[in-house]
């Protein structure tokens, strides 16, 4: 019955996602004051309670853990804690892109509630690409992943969800990422309703940005999740591989940062309308390529995730349908949009200019390079791309990125000279020539670190001078937000330098008793024995590990054995310093009867990761502060409103 | 401006067709050796068991094709790849077969229980020869030509169905 109820809920759902679209496209075309026009926000807002009921039907499911339901089946246990067979709910597919619609109807639902800056009829056309969008994944749900689908007799136990997903890190990593796709397709939404109605003004620039925001917030959070779960519960001591699913999450990443920064041009000085519109629709569009790449197995990644060519071949006709037809729009509207606002080089919007620019040559490397191996497998080649492209090729992008991010805030608006800030360049290009001096010639750095070491300490304290001489109480939270973000990549920027410059690795196979070194670090292996959870049984090591000859921590590294699916992980063990992190992992027992243990000394690894949530807490701020704003602007409006109809009245 | 708005567009129907066109292709998940129509390397390994005799890359040389059976007593497919040897050498196919990580006493037993199709069994302690072929698990069969060139790789247990492929690479080598 719960089933039936979430797939009834689905099918209506759907049904008025055709209404929106339909309604909204028809409101267009017939102009202002249309009746139809009326049925456009309230369809939104019930699809959304649809579709959120769909997916608590999903939830109450697999918290009961109904076997039945073939995706409960094959993806829970009834043995498993509570909280995983909740996120065993997203864990799959299916559960998945059911979570993805929900989300995206609810923000469909919160424009049509709360957007009321822009002129009706751009409204009516965003909600109708939103309900064509959404009525696409609604179809891909109920046509080719049912969630909601029984199996003809009851599964007498479930197959349990996988145990490198049985992990509280992994539980919300995924949805936090649809939220950042989701926030993509309104923005997407709204850049063809502009498209659709020709009004690309500051107003459509300063709807769309908190959306671009809470996106990139959510996107930044996801990878700085997914990054530190790889590393410590892959145990392989690694937080970025360039492998084609985490390249699907950092492409529509950099989208969504230059398009962030040219909607902020184009808000404060209706500049980039085009450039805008285009980075609206590319932003989704990756995250669609994203989804595609991820989900079809056209690739192989290490995260295989329901490789199902038909699945494959749905996402890819959507995305032909989504994407081609804004790009179709797009080449049949651009030349009727004016560029806007003119301004000169040395200015902040030169800046950000150059910086979107580099930006989009990196996405660009990155989708190249993600692609490639597709390319040459049709011609009988197979390669796979790493590091070796990835790092270098991007860094040549990189680097100019850095100099100009570091300067580009202390331009200002529209016309500026170098010389103003001369004072500020010269302390900035001080600290990035004796950082280069210091760890190139004394601790001897390969030149990737070095100069991502140089960046980050000459950008980090770049990055704070926006703020000299201003009175901190009332610098904008927005601009607040910006500084941290900056500061926050800065950050990370010296994490990873210090990480690959500096780390230290020691294998090594020791019996009870004995120690080894790495690093600064002394690690005695003090005893081997087994251990259980509520399903895995696991070999635990008890390492005492002392830090230059300080008081010994307690690590307790484990290989673990799930019985349902049948599985083996190691679970590393990290202790965490100020200055950096060690890394234990244990590995197999040798014939001789030693232990093989795996032990990393990472300074700084943590700035990685730190730096992330600074970038995304930056997002937040300047969220927090555009939102407050918009409601004291909308407040103000209201009441000068008033005031003038009193007038009238006392008139 | 007026034809640069055209680009994205193309570009994008370029990808659509590029990922189109890979859907349709079959997909192969297998990772072939890259040793394939190359020269077996120099080994010269000791044997597997009591009275069997080991193997080197001269025993490869004398004009005759050879199945070269890359296997383990504690490999399951082995086991249901069993017959499918059996059926091989009755055709009269010589089969050497190089144990990987295993004891000499597993390999009597295993042999005692599923039969010996083997001409020569060999033992691999670390690997060495199977990763030098190009063998990336076990079990895996190998067609090597009378001059000691690897001529086709078989991924996995050998099935019913695929005797007859066996039988026809290794007439191709002759």
């Amino acid at each position: 019955m719960i089933a039936e109820l979430g797939h009834a809920a689905l099918w209506l759902a759907a049904a008025l996602a055709a209404l929106q679209m339909a309604a909204g496209f028809l409101a267009v075309r017939a102009g202002e004051g249309s009746e139809i026009a009326r049925l456009v926000r309230p369809s939104a807002v019930v699809q959304a309670a649809l579709a959120s009921i769909a997916f608590a039907m999903l939830l109450w499911l697999f918290a009961i853990t109904d076997l039945s339901v073939k995706l409960v089946a094959a993806n829970s246990h009834s043995l498993k804690p509570l909280v995983f067979k909740l996120s065993g709910a997203w864990g799959n597919h299916e559960g998945s892109m059911l979570l993805w619609v929900t989300v995206m109807s609810l923000s469909g639902g919160l424009i049509a509630l709360a957007e009321k800056r822009l002129p009706e009829r751009t409204m009516q056309a965003t909600l109708a690409a939103q309900g064509l969008v959404s009525l696409g994944f609604y179809a891909f749900l109920i046509l080719s992943s049912n969630p909601f689908e029984r199996l003809p007799v009851p599964a007498p136990e479930g197959l349990g969800l996988n145990p490198l997903l049985q992990d509280l890190g992994l539980a919300f990593h995924p949805p936090t990422l649809y939220m950042g796709y989701v926030g993509l397709s309104v923005a997407f939404s709204f850049a063809v309703g502009a498209l659709l109605t020709r009004q690309v003004t500051p107003d459509f620039a300063s709807a769309m940005r908190p959306w671009v925001l809470g996106a990139w917030v959510f996107l930044t959070l996801g990878i700085v999740a997914g990054s530190y779960w790889a590393y410590y519960e892959l145990g392989w001591g690694g937080y970025w591989f360039w492998d084609p699913v985490e390249n699907a999450s950092l492409m529509p990443w950099l989208a969504a940062t230059a398009l962030l920064h040219s909607t902020s041009v184009l808000a404060s000085r209706d500049a980039l309308r085009v450039w805008t519109i285009m980075l609206g629709v590319v932003a989704f569009s990756m995250s669609m390529v994203g989804t595609f790449l991820v989900r079809s197995g056209i690739l192989t990644s290490v995260h295989a995730f329901a490789v199902d060519p038909e699945r494959g071949s749905f996402i890819l006709v959507l995305l032909g349908l989504f994407i081609g037809g804004a790009l179709l729009l797009f080449a049949l509207r651009a030349n009727t949009i004016s560029e806007g606002q003119r301004f000169t080089a040395t200015s902040r919007e030169g800046a950000l200019v150059f910086n979107n620019v580099m930006l989009s040559a990196i996405l660009a490397i990155v989708l190249l390079g993600t692609l490639y191996p597709l390319l040459t497998e049709a011609f009988d080649v197979r390669v796979s791309v790493g590091p070796p492209y990835f790092n270098p090729v991007s860094a040549i992008f990189a680097v100019p990125m850095l100099v100009v991010m570091a300067v580009g805030p202390l331009l200002r608006w529209r016309q500026d000279r170098l010389e103003r800030i001369r004072p500020e360049l010269a302390l900035f290009a001080a600290l990035v020539l004796v950082s280069l001096i210091f760890f190139g010639l004394v601790t001897g750095v390969a030149i990737l670190p070095l100069l991502g070491l140089a960046l980050g300490i000459g950008l980090g304290v770049a990055s704070l001078l926006p703020l000299r001489g201003r009175n901190l109480k009332r610098v904008p939270l927005a601009t607040w937000g910006m500084i941290v973000a900056h500061f926050g990549i800065a950050v990370a920027l010296i994490g990873m330098a210090s990480e690959s410059a500096f780390s230290k690795e020691r294998l090594a196979a020791v019996e009870a008793g004995q120690s080894t070194q790495v690093g600064p670090w002394t690690v005695t292996l003090s005893e081997v024995m087994p251990v259980a959870g509520p399903n895995w049984t696991a070999i635990e090591g008890r390492l005492s590990a002392s830090y230059d000859g300080g008081e010994p921590v307690i690590l307790t590294p484990q290989a673990r054995r799930f019985w349902a699916p049948p599985q083996e992980t190691t679970e590393s063990a990290l202790s965490t310093r100020w200055n950096g992190q060690l890394y234990a992992v244990i590995g197999d027992r040798t014939p001789d009867g030693r232990w093989q243990l795996r032990l990393w000394w990472k300074p700084l690894v943590t700035l990685i990761w730190y730096g992330g949530l600074l970038v995304a807490l930056g997002g937040a701020l300047a969220l927090v502060g555009r939102v407050i704003a918009d409601i004291r602007r909308r407040r103000v409006a209201r009441r000068i409103i008033e005031r003038r109809a009193e007038m009238e009245a006392m008139a | 401006m007026s034809w640069r708005v055209w680009l994205p567009l193309f570009l994008f129907a370029g990808f659509l067709g590029l990922a189109a066109y890979q859907l349709t292709q079959p997909k192969d998940d297998f990772v072939g050796s890259g040793m394939i129509g190359e020269a077996l390397p120099y080994f010269d390994l000791p044997a597997a068991t009591e009275g069997a005799s080991g193997a080197a890359t001269t025993d490869f040389k004398d004009g005759t094709p050879r199945l070269l059976n890359i296997w383990a007593s504690w490999c399951l497919p082995c086991i249901a790849e069993a017959p499918q040897l059996e059926r091989l050498k009755e055709a009269g196919v010589p089969i050497v077969g190089i144990a990987i990580r295993d004891r000499p006493e597993d390999v009597a037993r295993f042999l005692a229980q599923h039969g010996n199709p083997y001409t020569r069994i060999a033992r691999d302690d670390l690997s060495e020869v199977q990763l030098a072929i190009g063998s990336s698990g076990v079990p895996e069969t190998f067609v090597i030509d009378g001059r000691g060139i690897i001529r086709y790789q078989h991924l996995g247990d050998i099935r019913e169905s695929d005797v007859p492929t066996l039988l026809a690479e290794l007439e191709k080598a002759r």
